[in-house]
């Protein structure tokens, strides 16, 4: 399956400002690696559909900036040139064409012989499990099958990198869950360059094998899934992947004291004043277990696998606590908590 | 401020929706009798409620037509009128010029108000908005002041004639014919065919454009295969309300000369001059019925893609 010659894409100080004056990204250097998935991550407004927008070729970098594709400068390429496959949040099926013509479109293009292009538009059915909808129209489709549509359209030209911008957020929960596991196989087999823009912090985890948080037009933190959640450069980042408790108080002889009480770490650096920790860094203590944490239960969210506490602690934001605990919680409850001192960190 | 009235009050007086389809769904279960009743009932309300359009549609459709349909055989030569419009070589040929016009006149105006429609949907430049009110200007104009128009450009004292024959010594003239009314049509119905292809490019979407570049069309190919199929609706509907007006169109033709031989002009003298009254009726209605043909094709012709654009 692997017929895609991937390439590595480079960006060198690309920013975007756009007639109005609005700056949409700052100067932004960036290289992706042959074969790599990366996801752009950060709220609306961040940025990231306009990088994506700039490798491209939809939009035009700034004077100074520079589109490098496999280190040859693209940067006044048109689109129709650059063979880039692009999958939209909209699906942008064609509605006067067939599936079938939706995904042999390229290959026409191309002027492929029609022999061929049936057997590549029969591999991409196949490929993309949707054979039977080969003669329907686009109107006749469920909004998965869209998507299914549209991701084959953009592989079969066999394009040199995969362009996905927000492709499931037009879905419903449970098939983004199934289109992100199918869209995650695809993107393994085909070794393709692949970049994929999102909001959602779970896609971004799932799918990037590096993940580039934005915000305000801005890189905030470049790396790993992992280490974007155990150690987030920046406040903006702990707070935007994941869940992050915060606590506020003063380091004394290896105790970390706030208004729940004291917290033993030995390790504590004397001048932290706010420690940040993730839901699965704290539990809720056994009865009976000394502990010199306390806090009442706001509100208890059973979960099916855990139920989730928020537990008032005297700070502006309650934590969030989740615990595998069978046992029932109740609004008001009196709990003693335990944090692991690994989980902790202090930006 | 009227009487106030309590919610209450108005839900009793109009009972909810939901509580009325309880009502028909009920009997489903019962008495299937009582279904007749309810279905005779919402028979007769549809057919209440049909009335008034129904009424307007004979008055001022359904018989007109007939008698226009009937006059047309009681000439002298009884129903063979309805032949002599295709053996009459005169009539046949305006019948001809007619729908010459009328169809060049659709085609013109569909590529000129289409290129002009999406450039000035898709651009937005100083003075657009006061550009596209003006263009709504000659919507208003009768057709005798499109015909003087038309005269003044191409007619013996007109701007073409006058700078021609300072440049080459030969004045152009063609107001008087059908190249003349064929302008002075394209002229009248190119602002409300842009009006439409503007309003229907607005609701392109501009993924579909990007969508196929990215899978390398090139901007040639984005406006075969994405933007002509996505204003093909508007296309049809413009065109359908342009060919009807050129065929229809008598002030422009009455003005620009006598000579002219397109239908209208053709019915004006058999009804005013020759007095003949059933010659005209059944040119009326002939020329009614080719228009309608013509439309009924043009959209079974595209009805399967416009259903598919929808």
């Amino acid at each position: 399956m692997s017929d895609i010659n991937p390439m590595s894409i480079a960006l060198k100080t690309c920013a975007k400002t756009f007639a109005d004056g609005t700056k949409a990204l700052e100067p932004l250097d960036l290289s992706i690696n042959a074969g790599e998935t990366v996801v752009f991550l950060g709220p609306s407004g961040c940025g990231k559909t306009t990088t994506l927008r700039i490798i491209a070729g939809l939009e035009e970098p700034d004077a100074g900036g520079q589109v490098l594709f496999d280190g040859q400068d693209v940067t006044q390429t048109p689109i129709e040139q650059r063979n880039v496959g692009m999958v939209f949040q909209s699906y942008a099926l064609f509605p006067n064409m067939s599936v079938a013509e939706n995904i042999g479109y390229g290959l026409k293009i191309r002027k492929m012989p029609s022999s061929q292009i049936r057997t590549r538009v029969g591999e991409m059915l196949g490929m993309m499990q949707i054979e039977k909808l080969a003669n329907r129209r686009i109107d006749q489709l469920s909004g998965g099958q869209r998507q299914r549509v549209a991701l084959a359209r953009a592989i079969a030209v066999r394009p040199r990198a995969l362009l996905l911008d927000e492709p499931l957020t037009a879905l419903d929960a449970k098939l983004r869950d199934t289109l992100r596991l199918e869209i995650d196989t695809l993107l393994r087999s085909l070794q393709i360059t692949a970049i994929y823009v999102t909001h959602d912090q779970a896609e971004a985890m799932a799918l990037g094998d590096r993940i580039v948080v934005m915000e305000h037009g801005r890189v905030a933190q470049i790396g790993a899934p992992r280490d974007i959640y155990q150690k987030p450069a920046t406040r903006f980042v702990a707070d935007f992947i994941g869940t992050m408790n915060r606590l506020n108080g003063a380091v004394r002889n290896g105790v970390f004291t706030c208004r729940a009480g004291d917290l033993p770490w030995p390790e504590a650096p004397a001048d932290a004043s706010e420690i940040l920790f993730r839901p699965e860094d704290i539990r809720v203590t056994e009865s009976g277990e000394a502990s010199r944490l306390q806090g009442t239960i706001a509100s208890a969210f059973f979960l099916g696998d855990r139920t989730r506490l928020f537990v008032e602690v005297g700070e502006k934001l309650p934590l969030v606590v989740e615990s595998t605990a069978r046992r029932d919680f109740s609004r008001g409850e009196q709990i003693g908590l335990a944090i692991d001192p690994r989980g902790i960190l202090i930006l | 401020m009227g009487p106030r009235v309590k919610p209450g009050v108005t839900a009793q007086i109009f009972p909810s929706p939901r509580a009325s389809s309880c009502e028909t769904r009920g009997p489903i279960f019962s008495v299937p009798e009582e279904t007749t009743t309810k279905m005779q009932r919402e028979t007769r309300r549809l057919i209440l409620l049909l009335l008034p359009a129904g009424i307007f549609f004979s008055a001022f459709f359904l018989i007109p037509m007939a008698e226009l349909f009937l006059i047309g055989g009681t000439g002298k030569e009884g129903w063979a009128a309805y032949a002599s419009i295709i053996t009459n070589r005169n009539y046949f040929n305006s019948l001809l010029a007619t729908l010459g016009v009328a169809v060049l006149t659709t085609i013109v105006t569909l590529i000129i108000s289409g290129i002009s429609g999406v450039f000035l949907q898709r651009h937005k430049f100083p003075g657009n908005g006061t550009l596209v009110a003006m263009l709504t200007f000659p919507l208003a104009f009768p057709g005798v002041v499109i015909g003087f128009m038309v005269i003044m450009l191409a007619g013996r004292q007109g701007l073409i004639g006058t700078v021609s024959e300072a440049l080459t010594g030969d004045k152009i003239v063609f107001a008087y014919s059908l190249a003349g009314l064929f302008m002075g049509y394209v002229y009248f119905s190119i602002p409300r065919t842009i009006l439409t292809v503007m309003a229907a490019a607005e609701k392109l979407d501009p993924k579909l454009e990007e969508a196929a570049r990215s899978l390398g069309a090139s901007p040639f190919r984005v406006v075969v295969d994405v933007i002509i199929p996505g204003l093909k609706p508007a296309f049809i509907s413009a065109g359908a309300i342009c060919f009807a007006t050129a065929v229809g169109a008598f002030g422009t033709a009455f003005t620009l000369a006598a000579k002219i031989n397109v239908l209208p002009m053709v019915i004006y003298t058999e009804f005013t001059l020759s007095a003949n009254i059933a010659m005209a009726a059944a040119l009326s209605f002939v020329l009614g019925a080719v228009t309608w043909i013509v439309l009924a094709l043009a959209r079974t012709a595209a009805g399967g893609t416009v259903a598919a654009a929808g």
